[in-house]
This record gives C-alpha cells, sequence and structure tokens, in this order.
C-alpha cells in the first residue's frame, strides 16, 4: 500500500508587490507517495517553484494545509523547522549554490555539523556521498575548480549526505549542458531507484523531466489533475 | 553546532584587499590609542620605580614641588633627629638635605633650550639612591664644580656628555659621569655636591627639601604626623611615593589628546569594518539563504558574521601592537607640571597595555559588525537566495 510522503490541501501562497496581490499558488492538493519521483512543470510564474517551497518549508503558506513526512508544518516553529530540514529535506538548487571558499568535502560536510557525529564520522559520510556521486578524486578541490556538472553532483552528495527521506530539487539541470543534465538526472533516478528516496522536481524541461516516474502540471498558480497538461504547452 | 570558523577565515582570506584595508583602519586607531597608552605607562612607570615605599619628602609648608619649596640647615637639624628615621651603617641617620633648581640646557630638537632639573646633595643623598649607579665616569667631588648627569640627560643633550661643560651659576661645570637609575626619573637629572651648588646660588640657607627614610611602614606615617605637628618646622610631609605619583598628571594632557584623536579614529574604524560586513553579507546574500535551507539559524548567521568582523578586528589589533612594539624602549621626554623641568622616559608597550588595544579593537569589530550580522540573521531565506 502506497504511504503519502507529502500532502497539501488548499495550498495557496499570495505576495504583496507593490499595491498589487499576486497569487503564486492557489489551492493545491497534491499528494506524493515514498519512493515516487515527481516532476512539477509549468511555464514560468505557475507557481511549480512555489510549491516547491513550501513543501521545504522555505515559506509559509498563506492558508492551507500541508503535512509533510507526517509532520504539519504550519504548526513548527521556525528553529524547529530548521532543525527538521536538516534532519529530513535534501534540496538541491539550479545554481548550485555551493559554498565558494570551502572545498567539495567541507561543503558536503556541512549540514553535517548541525548532527551530532563526529568529525572523523562527518568526514566519513561526506566522503561516500561524494564517493556515490562519482566525484571520490575532487574532495579537496573548490567549486570554482570543477565543472558545472561536477558542482551540480556535489550539491546533491551535499542533499543526500544527512540521508534525507525526501530529495527536492529547484530546476537542477538548467545551468547545465546536455552530458551534464544528463548525468544528473541519471543520478537522481538512482537515488530514487536504487535508494528509495523520494524526489520531487521542478523543472519546464521535458527532457528532464521524463526522468521522472510521474509529471504534474502546474499552470497560472493552479495545480492541474494528474494527467493533465496546460492548453497551451508545447511539447519540445 | 556552529557554522566553521574556516568558512570566515577564508573569505577574509578571499577579498584580500578589503580586509587589509579595513585591518589596517582599526590597526592606526589601536595604535594611536597603544601610543598614548605606552607614553604615560612609561611615564607612570617611571614615577613608580623612582619612588623608595619608605621615604618621605619634607617641604615648606604649601610647597606643591621642591622647585618652590624652601628649608633651613636648622630644620634639617630638627628633622634628622626624629624618632623613626632609619639609620645607615654607620649610625648616621638617613636624611639628605637637597637643592634643586633648574637650568636651561639646549638640544638639537630644541635649540631654544629645555628646562632640566639640577639637583644638589651630600653623601648622605646618594646612599639613599641605591638603584643608581655610575655607568660611565665617575662620582662627582665634593667641594668641586663637578656634576653626573642621569643617563636620559646624557643620551639627549650633547653638551651633557663626559668631559663636557655645563654653564650655570657663576661658571662652568664638568660633566665627570653619567648615573643609570633603570627607568627612575633620577636619570632626567643632574646631581652635584650640595654645598658648592648652594655657594653657587648663594642659598646656603634657602635649600629645597630633606629627604628622609622611615625606619618602617608603621613607623612613616606617625613621622609624617610627628613632623607636621612640630611648630618648628610647620613642614610639608608626604610620601616620595605621593610626590612622584602627582607629577602622573603631567602626561594628562597629552593623554587627553590622544584619547580624542582615538575616539575619532574609533568611530570612523567602526563605521569602516561596518561598511566591509555589510558588503560581505550584501556579496553573500545567496550564501546565507543555503545556510540557512541546509538547516542554520538565524543564531547561527548571527554569530557566524560577527565572529567575521571580530577576526577582522583581531587582525586589526595586532597589526596595532606590531605598529606601536618599535616604540618599546624609545626614549622620549615630557615636561613635568609639578617640577617646570622635563622628566626623560621610555615608552613601555607592556603586554597589558597591547591586550587593551586588541581588546578596544574587538569592541570596534564588535560595533562595527552587530548591525550586518543582525541584517543577515534577519533576512529570509527566499529572499536571501534571490538575492545575487
Amino acid at each position: 500500500m502506497s504511504e503519502p510522503i507529502i500532502q497539501t490541501r488548499g495550498l495557496s501562497k499570495e505576495f504583496a508587490r507593490d499595491q498589487f496581490k499576486v497569487v503564486a499558488l492557489n489551492g493545491a492538493d497534491l499528494t506524493v507517495d515514498k519512493g515516487e519521483f515527481v516532476a512539477l512543470m509549468g511555464p514560468s510564474g505557475s507557481g511549480k517553484s512555489t510549491l516547491l517551497h513550501l513543501i521545504a518549508a522555505m515559506d509559509r503558506p498563506t492558508s492551507g494545509d500541508i503535512n509533510v513526512l507526517g509532520q504539519n508544518l504550519r504548526g513548527l516553529s521556525e528553529s524547529a523547522i530548521a532543525k527538521w530540514r536538516n534532519a529530513h529535506i535534501g534540496f538541491v538548487f539550479q545554481s548550485f549554490n555551493l559554498l565558494p571558499v570551502l572545498t567539495a568535502l567541507e561543503n558536503v560536510e556541512l549540514p553535517l555539523k548541525l548532527t551530532k557525529l563526529s568529525k572523523s564520522q562527518r568526514i566519513e559520510h561526506a566522503r561516500r556521498a561524494l564517493e556515490l556521486v562519482g566525484l571520490a578524486d575532487r574532495l579537496d578541490h573548490t567549486p570554482r575548480q570543477l565543472s558545472g556538472g561536477q558542482e551540480q553532483r556535489v550539491a546533491i552528495a551535499r542533499a543526500i549526505v544527512t540521508d534525507p527521506d525526501l530529495l527536492l530539487a529547484d530546476e537542477p539541470t538548467g545551468n547545465l549542458d546536455a552530458v551534464s543534465a544528463r548525468e544528473v538526472l541519471t543520478l537522481l533516478g538512482r537515488l530514487n531507484r536504487e535508494f528509495g528516496k523520494t524526489v520531487v522536481m521542478v523543472t519546464h524541461d521535458p527532457h528532464a523531466a521524463r526522468a521522472a516516474s510521474k509529471i504534474r502540471y502546474l499552470d497560472k498558480g493552479a495545480l492541474l489533475p494528474e494527467g493533465q497538461q496546460p492548453e497551451d504547452w508545447e511539447v519540445r | 553546532m556552529a557554522i566553521p570558523l574556516s568558512y570566515n577565515l577564508r573569505n577574509l582570506a578571499a577579498r584580500k584587499t578589503t580586509t587589509i584595508m579595513t585591518a589596517l583602519g582599526i590597526a592606526l586607531t589601536v595604535a594611536v590609542l597603544l601610543s598614548i597608552s605606552a607614553l604615560a605607562e612609561g611615564l607612570r612607570t617611571s614615577l613608580e620605580t623612582s619612588g623608595h615605599p619608605l621615604h618621605l619628602l619634607v617641604m615648606r609648608t604649601g610647597a606643591s614641588a621642591e622647585l618652590v619649596s624652601a628649608v633651613t640647615q636648622e630644620q634639617y637639624g630638627v628633622v634628622k633627629t626624629k624618632p623613626g628615621i632609619a639609620k645607615d651603617a654607620s649610625g648616621n641617620p638617613m636624611a639628605s638635605l637637597e637643592l634643586v633648581t633648574v637650568i636651561v640646557l639646549e638640544s638639537p630638537e630644541n635649540p631654544g633650550g629645555i628646562n632640566v632639573t639640577v639637583r644638589g646633595l651630600t653623601i648622605a643623598g646618594l646612599k639613599m639612591r641605591e638603584g643608581a649607579r655610575i655607568s660611565e665616569g665617575r662620582m662627582f667631588t665634593p667641594g668641586r664644580r663637578e656634576v653626573v648627569v642621569g643617563k636620559g640627560i646624557a643620551a639627549k643633550y650633547p653638551m651633557a656628555r663626559i668631559g663636557g661643560k655645563l654653564q650655570f651659576g657663576r661658571g662652568d661645570w664638568e660633566v665627570v659621569g653619567v648615573l643609570d637609575a633603570g627607568r627612575s626619573v633620577a636619570n632626567s637629572e643632574i646631581f652635584c655636591d650640595l654645598a658648592q651648588i648652594a655657594s653657587d646660588q648663594n642659598r646656603e640657607n634657602g635649600l629645597s627639601s630633606i629627604l628622609v627614610r622611615a625606619e618602617n611602614e608603621v613607623s612613616m606615617q606617625a613621622l609624617i604626623d610627628d613632623l607636621k605637628a612640630d611648630r618648628r618646622l610647620k613642614p610639608e610631609a608626604l610620601s616620595e611615593k605621593a610626590y612622584l605619583a602627582q607629577q602622573t598628571q603631567s602626561a594628562a594632557p597629552v593623554r587627553a589628546v590622544g584619547m580624542f584623536v582615538s575616539v575619532i579614529m574609533a568611530v570612523g574604524s567602526c563605521f569602516a569594518a561596518m561598511n566591509t560586513m555589510y558588503a560581505a553579507v550584501a556579496r553573500r546574500s545567496a550564501e546565507i539563504g543555503t545556510l540557512r535551507v541546509l538547516g542554520f539559524s538565524r543564531t547561527g548567521i548571527l554569530a557566524s558574521f560577527l565572529i567575521e568582523s571580530l577576526l577582522l578586528s583581531l587582525i586589526g589589533g595586532l597589526l596595532g601592537c606590531l605598529l606601536v612594539l618599535p616604540l618599546n624602549n624609545v626614549g622620549t621626554a615630557i615636561g613635568s607640571i609639578t617640577t617646570f623641568s622635563e622628566i626623560t622616559f621610555q615608552f613601555a608597550v607592556t603586554p597589558r597595555i597591547m591586550a587593551v588595544g586588541v581588546a578596544f579593537a574587538l569592541v570596534l569589530g564588535a560595533v562595527g559588525g552587530v548591525f550586518p550580522a543582525w541584517s543577515a540573521a534577519r533576512k529570509q531565506i527566499l529572499t536571501a537566495l534571490r538575492q545575487v
């Protein structure tokens, strides 16, 4: 029996921009089961990144309920959310967001600084995560010494080093060439299939979305029913 | 656990020029403060090491300095028979009648001349200054127009070197020796025979002061009380330490100006540190957002940027200490507002002063860093991530 890992009900997010109210997400009902690899697609401004940010508790919804990994996020304090995110969520950014002054190993070790692991245990975990993404020979390289694809793989290693249940990726291939993008998608697919990680990936690239087991579309802030695409959506 | 310190250190190293310029600004502020402190400390050390804890200075009532005091041979006769006065090896009371006057000496830095204290004393007076020794030449011979000069005087005035002649009173005085009195103010004085100078200046019965050594600390206060109560004397009697302590006030005007300059510079340095840290926060906005996404708290972010500012100011503080260190033991002089003559002494850049300088720098760093760190901590995650 499938076990829902993400459940949102009537989830909405509004922003005030100058004197206008912008509805970024309008009553989204999303369920993602454990072990799924879901791609959130849609045109720019459709609300897909907003939904991802709400799932990661990087932002608070205006209304609606959100339950991730059995935790009602609306009821958590900011410090509790920070701890929860560190323990349960791995986040992959479009621009990699590695700290440029730290080496690959130190970047990957960073989230473990918030755990009770000893220094040697942290190094061991970070080393293993980098081995998993195929960068065992780049431990002491700084981000500037890595290619875009390698940087994103370091970022994925950083996202999985705490062994989170849920991997969230915001346009992970958006800044990569085709070869690197394919490598990153293969890696995410492997993490999903071999390691049982639930993956939610935002993308507007249909090729990238094909790596997912399920695609959900958003349009003008609304999450469309399963199998439905925006009317003017062109598959490139 | 906090954001690693290496993150802050490497960020400081990554923007070398900004770090060095800001640290240099802090370093100069600390250097000004340390220079003034080293000057005041040097003067204080000089004056503190000068006084003997059991010495009393007896002067005329109302006299604030030996130069404006007058005592007679008769009063000396009364004073030296008082009970409680220590005796030397020969059983003589340790009491020294002295004459203090001021002469003008020229130096290359001051062609117009500077007031220098000349002290006439007897063998008894010399014996009471155990810390002083002849480092060059010999002691003056009683009854001759000879002087020995403190090492500070010898170093500063070319005419006050061995073999030189000093013109004052009724003629020339030959410099026959140099007196090394450690860090004491005796280094700033010229010594000669009491009888000779008293005669030279027609002051056989208008001498300046009597230096007395008490037997012990208990008898010291009793001796002061006894002297003050004596109607034949009605003197000003105070411990030599207290007398010298008054002279530390001579550094007060310099210190006040120095502190004023330091405070003005400190405000500037504080703003420089603040500016640097605000720039760092702005440049690393996406990193702040990322750290928050990874699970670091607002407090962790605040601490990290505050620590970075403190590290920056620590570099400045240590640099300031290095800048001032060459001043240590450099001879300088200050006009005493008590004796109207010059006191030579050395800058004293002590570990305590340097610690105060580094602490001062850290305060600058904390004040300059707290607002930028607070602004970093307050950023919303998504706002921070979008500010690239």
